[in-house]
């Protein structure tokens, strides 16, 4: 069954890793979902955090083919793993009247979301969450503001869980 | 640093061609005595050269080109070598660093392009790392599953003056080649042996990758199992061998694949069970508990869902097996499979006119020792299918990648690092014209190649195809055809055109090459023996065999084993 898997890859920081990780899913035709890299305490290591549409058998393959690159250092596997995960996303709303900014500063109260900007016609909204609230998060919005937004997604990025409950 | 890194690693042959990046890097290698850098006429056939050179010594390969064309050049080479773990270093010039992006005079952007196609790939950006990055690279190559890496160095790189300290050894965080056989599946696999009335050992490319053919049967000698081999597994028993029942696959034999279906035990080692050895695999093996021994993790349970995986090297392993190796007692299965193998004999049956049968048994026959390398298509198939070997003989095609254009490139490269060896290189008359121009450097290197063209005037395995699955649609598949051809041809008639290019003799006689064109066994025999008795230059054997021969016994694409086409 495909399913959403999570993957927390440690990398040599050196260039065309990134290139060869994603070459890898585009070569061998597996679903990549999201793919989100950033240096760590260690300079000379970066960590990705990978989301992917598998199944299990495919899946297996993936942890694999990744494990057998000379530049993946480790791979976690955190599908099955308590972990936290946030997405950076940014949306703006274009065409606003004042009625517009009224609710979007009602929906502000409400919702996990900030506006960090505004001008006489467009507002800036900034949301910090997991991917899937943040699809939520987008999907209302669009229902307020039809064909008058515009987004910025940064990918999710992971670690894992101190205790189980997240 | 270079020229010091290639000592310190043993490298003493180097196929290499030269362009406007790599210069200086010639220049580091103008007068050494103890490299050769040997110039072949095209980069493509300097990587088929290195991987013969490699394949038949176990040794890493090593090749060094320009920048641009030469190392796009290199790519099919490479993919061969990849698909089939042969351990080899390439070396690539680039446009200065300060070019790189600018679309510079033969800049191409090489790591990304091989990034898919080789073990590992690397752009030197910094002096102080070349030496790092060699000691890297040949070590990359040529441990755990080995294969192609590609260094790629721009010019101000090779220019700049540093450290000449070559290290001995590297640590790399990301990459543990597996030492050990995990003693817990590995007793597993032995109780499930035990408790087996009817197994079979497939043994594929990866045992002789590890060089454990003594190993292994002697293993099989103490064990007393049948074995049957892939393509790029046959030799790792002696085909004498009473035990062993032939090849798997497509184009196995009877016994064997019959054997594939019937066993309740399947012992695999250093196979991948590729789509051309298992056929339908909902059917492969459908009675058998399967045992799969591989060094490679992602190779095991990708085709084939296994019940007892190994993930380890065929040769550690092998030596585990030999320690612990004990007489199954299975006598009236394996004299089954003897059986099979005595009736269904793959044959030709005909010997009214020269058959690639007989081209191959004549070889056999005539040479107790050789090196055989192939081409791909119907002459790899028949080859496959009727080559003896022994402790004497090797036997080198690109099974994985299927390559047209490797057979005489590899067969050079393998006479290079065995001078002394008799090297056949069968081919046919459409992969030989893919490299045909090393006939220059075989002639000037004085290797004593034995070519033998198996000419029938078309692209003969997928004609085959075309007439068993494609109503005899010869679409663009003879090598006769020329612009007054109709397009709808089903086969050779009294209007084929009179002309066939080119006269492979007398090509070969341009290259000073020694030539004889034979249509008869007659006729080959002694050319073979000639060919044989001749040291130094290459030696052509054109022979003309029937247009329309198939390789049988044949397993259709997409049916299981035991459904062969025998003839």
């Amino acid at each position: 069954m495909m399913t959403k898997r999570w993957i927390s890859l440690y990398v040599e920081n050196e260039i065309g890793v990134l290139a060869r990780v994603a070459a890898l899913f585009s070569s061998k035709l597996y679903n990549l979902d999201s793919l989100t890299v950033g240096v760590t305490e260690d300079v000379t290591i970066s960590r990705m955090t990978i989301c992917c549409l598998a199944d299990d058998k495919t899946y297996e393959q993936i942890l694999k083919q990744l494990n057998r690159m000379v530049e993946v250092i480790k791979v976690l596997d955190f599908t099955d793993v308590p972990h936290h995960s946030k997405e950076i996303l940014f949306i703006k709303i274009n065409n606003c009247d004042e009625q517009d900014k009224l609710e979007i500063f009602r929906l502000e109260k409400v919702f996990d979301l900030k506006v960090i900007d505004y001008d006489k016609k467009k507002v800036e909204i900034l949301a910090v969450q997991s991917s899937g609230t943040n699809d939520e998060l987008i999907s209302l919005i669009n229902r307020f503001f039809p064909n008058r937004i515009e987004i910025v997604r940064g990918g999710p990025v992971a670690i894992e869980a101190l205790n189980a409950i997240v | 640093m270079l020229v010091k890194a290639l000592r310190a690693e043993g490298v003493d042959k180097l196929f290499a061609y030269p362009g406007g990046s790599a210069i200086d890097m010639f220049n580091a290698l103008f007068g050494c005595d103890d490299i050769e850098v040997l110039l072949p006429r095209h980069e493509q056939a300097a990587v088929h050269e290195a991987d013969g050179y490699a394949r038949s010594t176990g040794k890493t390969g090593v090749v060094l080109v320009t920048s641009g064309p030469g190392a796009t050049n290199l790519v099919t080479g490479i993919a061969t070598a990849n698909f089939d773990s042969v351990p080899m270093v390439l070396i690539t010039g680039q446009v200065s660093t300060k070019l790189i992006g600018n679309d510079a005079f033969q800049e191409v952007d090489i790591v990304g392009i091989v990034r898919n196609i080789c073990k590992y790939a690397t752009v030197v950006q910094n002096r102080e790392d070349l030496a790092e990055t060699l000691k890297k690279a040949f070590y990359i190559a040529s441990t755990g599953k080995p294969g192609p890496v590609l260094v790629d160095i721009p010019k101000d790189v090779q220019q700049a003056l540093g450290s000449d300290v070559y290290p001995d050894s590297v640590k790399i965080r990301g990459y543990k080649p597996n030492e050990k056989v995990h003693m817990g599946q590995f007793k597993k696999a032995m109780t499930a042996l035990e408790e087996s009335f009817k197994p079979l050992f497939l043994l594929g490319g990866g045992v002789k990758v590890a060089r454990a053919e003594k190993t292994i049967r002697q293993a099989v000698d103490i064990l007393q199992v049948p074995v049957v081999t892939t393509v790029m597994g046959k030799g790792a028993l002696p085909t004498d061998h009473p035990l062993y029942m032939g090849n798997v696959g497509m184009h196995g034999s009877y016994a064997a694949n019959h054997a594939l279906s019937e066993c309740d035990l399947l012992f695999t080692i250093g196979c991948r069970f590729s789509d051309r050895i298992t056929g339908k695999t909902d059917r492969f093996a459908q009675n058998a508990r399967i045992v799969h021994v591989d060094i490679d993790p992602a190779s095991i349970s990708r085709n084939i869902v296994v019940d007892i995986p190994i993930v380890a090297d065929a040769g550690k392993f092998c030596e585990v097996l030999l320690e612990n190796a004990k007489p199954m007692n299975v006598p009236d299965w394996i004299s089954r499979l003897d059986s099979w193998r005595t009736e269904y004999q793959i044959s030709m049956k005909r010997e009214d006119e020269l058959t690639p049968e007989q081209i191959i048994k004549a070889c056999n026959r005539l040479f107790p020792e050789f090196i055989m390398t192939t081409d791909v298509g119907q002459n790899q198939m028949w080859a496959s299918q009727w080559v003896e070997l022994n402790d004497d003989r090797q036997f080198i095609t690109s099974g994985g990648l299927g390559t047209m254009g490797y057979g005489l490139p590899a067969a050079i490269g393998a006479q290079i690092a065995n001078p002394d060896a008799q090297v056949i290189s069968i081919n046919g008359d459409g992969g030989i014209q893919m490299n045909i121009q090393e006939l220059a450097s075989a002639r000037l290197w004085e290797t004593p190649v034995t070519v033998i063209i198996m000419n029938n005037q078309y692209l003969g395995n997928v004609r085959q195809w075309q007439e068993m699955f494609y109503d005899r649609h010869y679409a663009v598949t003879c090598l006769r055809a020329d612009r007054h051809c109709p397009p709808d041809c089903t086969g050779p008639n009294p209007g084929c055109p009179p002309l066939y290019v080119p006269d492979f003799v007398r090509l070969a006689e341009s290259y000073d090459c020694l030539a004889v064109r034979v249509a008869s066994l007659a006729e080959l025999e002694p050319a073979l023996l000639a060919a044989k008795a001749e040291r130094k230059r290459p030696y052509i054997i054109e022979c003309i065999i029937s247009r329309e021969d198939n390789i049988f016994p044949m397993v259709p694409s997409g049916y299981a084993l035991d459904e062969m086409i025998m003839e």
